[in-house]
């Protein structure tokens, strides 16, 4: 009798696996991987759901790991397209195989959330920011800070900061703007999407900053503006260029956009850009593709693809508070899609 | 002449294989079951000559510094992990001394206190405890125990001990504290099972002796079975001390995975096994990846060493061992 | 004699009796308390639709954990392919065959193989295996579990009075037959039981999959693609900001909890304690 019953369950466990594994050979289904920025990654799941409905045949498989390991894995071909919010360097590009085509998608803004008793709006400048982020401002009632705030109660508590412990482009487009406003920045922490943070406790991808920051009462940290709103997280207003307070929204982003110059690769930073209404904290992000694909199957269901997310894709961008990319810059990147050859 | 000339083995069943040269199914079979037995000692070589392999780059550049010094940094190739190793240690021991007592505790309680029908159901449930997967453990640290112990203890503790060079500054819960705290929990079921046994295994008529000289419950306990269990429950220690230094997911979890250094408990930290579940997706090549497999080699080395030990000291005892399912 | 010293030792006697309850309780609350979390955030969300449904995007509510469950079962049976023949083999030369020195060896590395953090199996395999896949996931749970059922066949084999075997070879039945027919069957269930035990001890491993399985938010149909794990996911989603993904992560919890428990439970109950010694 118990022979039987110890059997019998081994059986059925084993049982019920293999034919799990092999009942899910069944449909033929091309699998398209990806993997790479956290920035974009509401966007992407949500284009990855619904192409399912265009094109039944073909499913995105999309791993938000950050931008860092999403250049890595286009670089070692372990997935079909990577994304990054960090443009890839020309050394990374030449280590490539092959040519990597940078396909920006949509637009964001990265907002400098925090965790204070009753959500205040801050109005912050790029030197308060680097200040924080170097350690220099320590506690939330710092002149700097009281100074651009006047209505608002600042605690006398200490300031948590939280950064990215993992490699990312959110990281690139922070750092990216603190090097330009901030003199002390660029000399002693640099640009890049992975840098050695003077202080704070890091997290992994805008999950793990957003999910920080709202656990721990006094922190700061920054996150890709979806991430903020959804958590319903305050985001401070900051100083742009043109000296106005100016909030994270689409229109401040879009504002930055139009004042961005892009190259004929399409790598470009649009931080600190001029304008008074534009964001300063804003960028773009990139799925990276190798020119010359080498599976004629996926890359025409690859190439499909783009150019869905270029078209029908876009309209999706708004509610999830991304900024599509322009007509004149769509255009352009359509035609950068069809030197795609498979 | 006799069985094991024939055969030449002098298994415990050498005796027993008279039948067996010659016999071609038995000769297929023996070499089968040979050839998985040997995979156990192909996969600990695999592993061993993986790890030093993927660790010689990194060896090579950077020799004993790597151990001394503390920086973790891909984009301009330097690596040192001081920190990890320190957190690991700190951690660790924490955990020890915060398990060993609780746990050495509760061996007596079921060895000698007990009555008899909480016995048996009791280390049950302490084995079900060693049964709870890590990241299980992880989603209850994240979300119960560290709002708890930022809200309720870390302040009261900082408040109260806060001269102390250890407790001072300011804490998000997420901390090298907590993960000790997670680590104890885990390698509690562990130590109480060994500890029980090796208290079992003194006999009753020591015991009895000491009851006959009039001593009480707890001089009993004392003098006739802590004193001979010592070597034991060193074992014990070194055997829960194995554990914790190899937990992973539950630690990354809750120790804020931080590598600046500090001395301060309650600052965020990064263990050898947590930085190591941090790269998940990284995709580290070269040097990095290279970096990565030395910490797995320290992490490998350590654990084995403590086992090591732990096994030489509980053998002595001719202790039995337990039946834990934990997972790391 | 109520002298006050023999007082005082009284009172220090029961003032340690009471200290060694305090500890047993003590150690028993942690168990209790993740049962009552567990039970209390994961249960309600414990519905049909998170046992059969894929992720949805994250934000959206709903949607479930369908393919992570399923995606546990495909790499149990893979690394079961791995690690039970492998380790019941393994552990029949080991009580019936072979010498005092090399089985000594081999006991020895299946000892410090079991001590082996989880996650240096994780990265073993990753630099063994290209890709992550499917594959590569089994193959390190596989990997755990060889030295696991290894153990366990063996002392289970042990256990089988050494009379069995002497009549068999008295009757002149070959060897080989009377290991499969006579010692194998008997110490059956106790070996069985041992695969259980690692498999439950396996499907709860996290760590070996941050390098192997990778992930997916959909199901798995080729096995040399990444896949999803259940303690995979779980670890994400509570890493995540959202909600939703907690309240799921809780779920996925009980979800696994739930089945360790049930096979660690049940094959005790079944073995009345004689369930063999898995390593630590």
């Amino acid at each position: 009798m118990r022979i039987v019953t110890h059997q019998t369950t081994l059986a059925a466990i084993l049982g019920i696996a293999f034919l799990a594994g092999c009942g899910q050979k069944g449909s033929e289904q091309l699998l398209l991987n990806g993997a790479g920025a956290t920035f974009p990654y509401p966007i992407y799941s949500k284009w990855s759901f619904e192409y399912r409905k265009v094109d039944p045949t073909v499913s995105i498989n999309y791993q938000s790991i950050g931008s860092g390991g999403g250049q890595k894995s286009i670089q070692d071909g372990t997935v079909d397209f990577g994304a990054s919010d960090g443009p890839m360097s020309d050394e990374n590009l030449a280590k490539a195989p092959g040519k990597i085509l940078h396909i920006p998608t949509v637009a964001g803004a990265d907002v400098v959330t925090y965790n204070l008793p009753g959500n205040p709006t801050l109005q912050l400048d790029g030197p308060a920011i680097a200040g924080i982020f170097l350690g220099k401002i320590t506690k939330w009632n710092d002149a700097a800070i009281a100074a651009q705030n006047p209505g608002t109660r600042l605690p006398g508590t200490d300031i948590a900061v939280v950064h990215r412990s993992d490699g990312s482009g959110t990281t690139f487009i922070f750092v990216d703007y603190l090097s330009s406003v901030s003199k002390e920045w660029e000399r002693s922490v640099g640009r890049d999407t992975a840098v050695k943070w003077p202080v704070g406790q890091g997290a992994k991808g805008n999950e793990g900053v957003t999910e920080q920051v709202k656990q721990m009462p006094g922190a700061i940290g920054y996150v890709e503006l979806v991430y903020a709103v959804q958590q319903k997280l305050p985001f401070a207003s900051v100083k742009n260029a043109a000296g106005k307070y100016v909030a994270p929204s689409i229109e401040s982003v879009t504002a930055a956009l139009a004042t961005a110059k892009i190259p004929e690769d399409f790598r470009f930073s649009m931080v600190n850009a001029p304008g008074e209404k534009s964001y300063p904290i804003a960028g773009t992000t990139w799925l990276l593709v190798y020119q010359k694909q080498s599976n004629p199957v996926k890359g025409k269901k690859l190439v499909e693809f783009l150019k869905w997310a270029e078209t029908a894709g876009q309209a999706m961008a708004p509610p999830l508070n991304y900024v599509p990319l322009p007509d004149d810059l769509s255009k352009r990147v359509l035609k950068e899609i069809d030197s795609i050859t498979y | 002449m006799n069985a094991a000339a024939v055969s030449g083995k002098t298994g415990s069943r050498a005796g027993l294989a008279l039948a067996a040269p010659g016999k071609a199914g038995d000769r297929v079979f023996r070499l089968l079951t040979w050839l998985m037995a040997m995979v156990v000692l192909v996969l600990l070589a695999l592993v061993g000559w993986t790890l030093c392999k993927g660790s010689a780059l990194s060896l090579s550049k950077f020799g004993w510094h790597f151990f001394v010094h503390s920086n973790w940094d891909p984009v301009n190739g330097d690596y040192g992990a001081f920190w990890f190793i320190y957190c690991t240690f700190v951690s660790s021991c924490l955990a020890l001394l915060i398990a060993l007592p609780l746990s050495l505790g509760t061996a007596v309680y079921l060895t000698e206190l007990a009555p008899g029908w909480v016995r048996q159901p009791a280390m049950s449930m302490i084995e079900m405890l060693a049964a709870i997967p890590s990241v299980v453990l992880g989603v209850w640290g994240i979300f119960v125990l560290v709002p708890w112990l930022r809200e309720g203890p870390y302040p009261l503790l900082v408040k109260h001990f806060g001269f102390l060079p250890v407790l001072r500054g300011p804490t998000t819960g997420f901390c090298i504290l907590s993960a000790a705290i997670i680590i104890a929990i885990m390698i509690l079921p562990i130590i109480t099972s060994i500890a029980r046994e090796v208290f079992r295994a003194v006999p009753d008529s020591q015991r009895e002796a000491a009851f006959a000289l009039g001593a009480t419950r707890w001089e009993v306990t004392r003098l006739a079975v802590l004193r001979y269990s010592v070597r034991g429950l060193f074992g014990a220690a070194m055997l829960g001390l194995g554990r914790a230094l190899g937990e992973t997911m539950a630690v990354t979890m809750v120790i804020g995975n931080s590598d600046k250094i500090s001395t301060f408990l309650l600052a965020p930290g990064n263990t050898l096994a947590s930085k190591m579940a941090a790269e998940y997706g990284e995709t580290p090549l070269g040097l990095h990846l290279s970096a990565l497999f030395e910490l797995g080699l320290m992490l490998l080395l350590v654990t084995v060493a403590t086992n090591i030990l732990a096994r030489l000291l509980i053998g002595a005892m001719g202790a039995r061992q337990p039946t834990g399912t934990g997972a790391p | 004699m109520n002298h006050w010293y023999h007082r005082w030792r009284k009172l220090k006697s029961s003032g340690v009796s009471g200290l060694c309850l305090l500890c047993a309780l003590a150690v028993m609350t942690p168990l209790a308390l993740v049962f009552f979390h567990l039970l209390k955030a994961g249960a309600s969300s414990l519905d049909l639709a998170f046992l059969t449904q894929l992720p949805t995007p994250p934000a959206e509510p709903g949607g479930g954990m369908a393919n992570a469950i399923v995606g546990s079962a495909t790499l149990l049976g893979l690394a079961g392919l791995v690690g039970i023949p492998v380790g019941v083999l393994g552990g029949i030369y080991l009580s019936e065959f072979g010498a005092r020195r090399r089985n000594w060896a081999v006991r020895f590395a299946a000892d410090i193989l079991n001590g082996t953090p989880s996650i240096v199996w994780g990265i073993v395999v990753y630099a063994l295996v290209v890709g992550y896949s499917a594959y590569a996931a089994g193959l390190a749970l596989g990997f755990m579990m060889i030295p696991l059922i290894i153990r366990a066949t063996e002392e289970m084999m042990a256990l089988v009075p050494n009379s069995y075997r002497e009549a068999a070879f008295a009757l002149g039945i070959p060897h080989w037959r009377i290991v499969l027919n006579i010692v194998l069957k008997t110490a059956g269930k106790g070996i069985i039981t041992g695969i259980l035990l690692a498999a439950a001890r396996v499907t709860g491993e996290t760590a070996p999959l941050l390098f192997t399985a990778f992930g997916n938010d959909l199901w798995n149909r080729n096995l040399s693609q990444p896949i999803e794990a259940l303690p995979l996911k779980i670890f994400n989603y509570a890493l995540s900001p959202y909600d939703d993904r907690h309240r799921q992560a809780w779920a996925g919890a009980l979800v696994l909890i739930i089945f360790v428990l049930a096979l660690n439970i049940g094959v005790r109950v079944m073995t009345r304690g004689r369930a063999p010694r898995l390593a630590r």
